[in-house]
Formats: C-alpha cells, sequence, structure tokens
C-alpha cells in the first residue's frame, strides 16, 4: 500500500485528535485523546522507518500519560472556562498563523520531495559510522560517538529541571515560611 | 513484594503486576544493552525500568516500591549516571584529547561487546533517566497527597 496515503491518514488523524484535545470540555477526555495524537506520531516514525524514535515516542507517550491521567484524576475534572472578549486574542492569533504560514510557504519549497533525501552529511555516517565505531545501529553510533556532546547536553537538561523541581518543591522551610502554602493551593 | 492491605488497587491488578514486572524489567535491560546493534538506547530502556517501578507504584501503593528503591536511593543512582557521563567524558579526555573520546577498542560488529564505550555510556544514560523520571513520579505522588490533606482539611474548617 502507498506509503505517503498512510502517513496523510495518519495525519489527518492526529489533526482531528488534536482539535479534541483542545475543544472538549472534560480534563481526562483530552488527556486521552492526546494519547492518540502521540501513538499516531509513532506510527508515523515507525512508517518512516526510524524504529529508534518510535520506540521512545510509545514510551515516553506511555509515561506522559500516566503523569497527565496522575495529575488530573482528582482534580476538579472540567476545562476552566475563559471569562470576557477573545475577539481581540483569536484575531492577533489568526494573523501570526497567516504570517508563520506565508514563510513555511517558501521554506518548504527548498526541501528535498518526499522520499529522496539528499546524501550529503548522512552519507559520511552511513559509509563510514561502523568502520569508525564499530557500532551496527548508526543511529546510536551518531548520537553517541560522532555527537556525543549533543546527548550530554540533553541528559544533563533533565539532570538541571529535575533538580529545580526539587528545589522549589521541597519541604524544608515551608512550615517556617507561611507563603510557600499558596503554592499548593495553587496547584 | 510483600502483601500491603488497603493500598494499591484490586486484586487483579496486583497479580498481573507480579506476572508482567519480570518481563518489562529484563526487556528494558536488553533495549539498553543492544542499543548499538538493534534499534533502542539509553532513553527508552531507561524509561521502561522506570515505568516498571511505577508500575509497583500504581499497582501497590507508595509504601511497597520506597522499600524496594526509596527516593532517596534513587536521587543517588541519578547522580551516580549524570557522575558516570561526565567521568566518561573526562576519560575520553585523558586517552584520546578530546571530551567524550570514544576510547574502548571497537570490536568486531553485531557482537556484545562492540562500539566501544557506547555500552557503558548506555548504561550512565539509563541510570540517569530511569531515576530521574521515577523520582519525579514518587514527587508527585507526594504533591498530590499534600493538596488533598489540605483540601479535606478545609473542607473539615468549614
Amino acid at each position: 500500500m502507498n506509503v505517503v496515503l498512510l502517513l496523510h491518514s495518519l495525519l489527518v488523524f492526529m489533526i482531528i485528535g488534536a482539535f479534541v484535545t483542545v475543544e472538549i470540555k472534560n480534563m481526562l477526555s483530552a488527556v486521552i485523546s492526546i494519547g492518540a495524537v502521540g501513538f499516531a506520531l509513532s506510527m508515523a516514525f515507525l512508517f518512516l522507518g526510524a524504529p529508534d524514535i518510535a520506540i521512545t515516542q510509545v514510551i515516553v507517550e506511555i509515561l506522559s500519560l500516566i503523569l497527565l491521567i496522575r495529575a488530573t484524576v482528582n482534580v476538579d475534572n472540567v476545562a476552566i472556562e475563559l471569562k470576557g472578549e477573545s475577539v481581540f486574542h483569536n484575531r492577533t492569533a489568526l494573523i501570526f498563523v497567516g504570517i508563520i504560514l506565508v514563510f513555511s510557504w517558501f521554506a518548504f519549497g527548498s526541501l528535498p520531495p518526499f522520499g529522496e533525501p539528499l546524501m550529503r552529511v548522512s552519507e559520511f555516517y552511513l559509509y563510514n559510522g561502523l568502520a569508525k565505531v564499530g557500532a551496527t545501529n548508526f543511529v546510536t553510533s551518531v548520537i553517541l560517538d560522532f555527537r556525543a556532546y549533543d546527548t550530554f547536553g540533553e541528559a544533563m537538561v533533565l539532570f538541571v529541571s529535575i533538580s529545580g523541581a526539587f528545589a522549589i518543591l521541597r519541604r524544608w522551610k515551608r512550615e517556617q515560611n507561611k507563603d510557600f502554602l499558596r503554592i499548593d493551593r495553587e496547584l | 513484594m510483600k502483601e500491603e492491605k488497603q493500598s494499591g488497587m484490586t486484586f487483579i491488578v496486583k497479580t498481573i503486576t507480579n506476572l508482567i514486572v519480570g518481563f518489562m524489567l529484563v526487556f528494558g535491560a536488553y533495549v539498553v544493552l543492544y542499543g548499538h546493534i538493534t534499534p533502542g538506547g539509553g532513553f527508552p530502556g531507561g524509561v521502561m525500568i522506570a515505568l516498571t517501578y511505577i508500575l509497583i507504584t500504581l499497582a501497590y501503593g507508595r509504601k511497597v516500591v520506597e522499600s524496594i528503591v526509596s527516593g532517596v536511593t534513587g536521587s543517588i543512582m541519578d547522580d551516580i549516571g549524570a557522575i558516570a557521563i561526565i567521568i566518561l567524558g573526562f576519560i575520553g579526555l585523558y586517552i584520546g584529547g578530546t571530551f567524550l573520546f570514544n576510547f574502548l577498542p571497537k570490536g568486531t560488529p553485531f557482537n556484545l561487546f562492540s562500539g566501544g564505550y557506547i555500552i557503558l555510556y548506555n548504561l550512565a544514560i539509563m541510570l540517569k533517566v530511569g531515576m530521574s523520571l521515577y523520582i519525579v513520579f514518587l514527587a508527585l505522588a507526594i504533591l498530590q497527597r499534600v493538596v488533598t490533606t489540605r483540601d479535606e482539611t478545609k473542607e473539615a474548617g468549614k
């Protein structure tokens, strides 16, 4: 079957899921529909021939679904209604989306057509990766050997963000400083 | 895993968890250790191992999972992963002249010990990612408990 047709149907499914996520009133249903969007994205990665990214997408989607359901299941289960006039916000958003569409029309026109990638940088990795690194999974040899410094930074991003979250959510000093209690109430 | 009364989910969920947890841990370790041969690597394998502990948390409650890997132990293992990555980088700097240089021998392709230091790097990333996501989940559970108890006291005060 045609891969492009399957990809387009997956993209339409993802767009519908995103609309459902934004428009639905029940928070739990919104979380589940954004999970459906994530699983469709992992299927799209699988059709494009990227099993590494597909595995990571599925696993991280499961984890974020569990976290989001855990965060929303006991809270008041209805979305917050926005009060007041929102015509100005809608118009501003539409203008910015239009500007981005106009520029992306020119930007995407310069990309190579689907299925015919440019083989400038990846050619080097494909021909020399096995001799230089010795790993048969070229994705791993790129992210952990040729571009190991980038992966180092990505691992440290997680470390720094979790350190920051624990610094904010720590329990000591909270009993002395009553202003911290407001954070809990707003969460 | 010892039985706990009145914590976690029903008997069906606990039985299925007992059956499935070993397979999940072994598959996560496989994805990490063979990350340089088949698709996978430290990040998805680490998240799989974190999901194993999260499954135990959901099925059995927080006390049981904290008797296996407590929050402090998870945080220490997280730090060990981060420090191991930096140490690997500095060993490469000492031997090869560049930070994160691949200092181990290449080996024969399709063997487990091929690709130099990639397997060590994958293990360090597994510790880092898995344990940090696990302690994020534990922290979220603690925070939720604080919020719910505060709401209950507020309602009781009314």
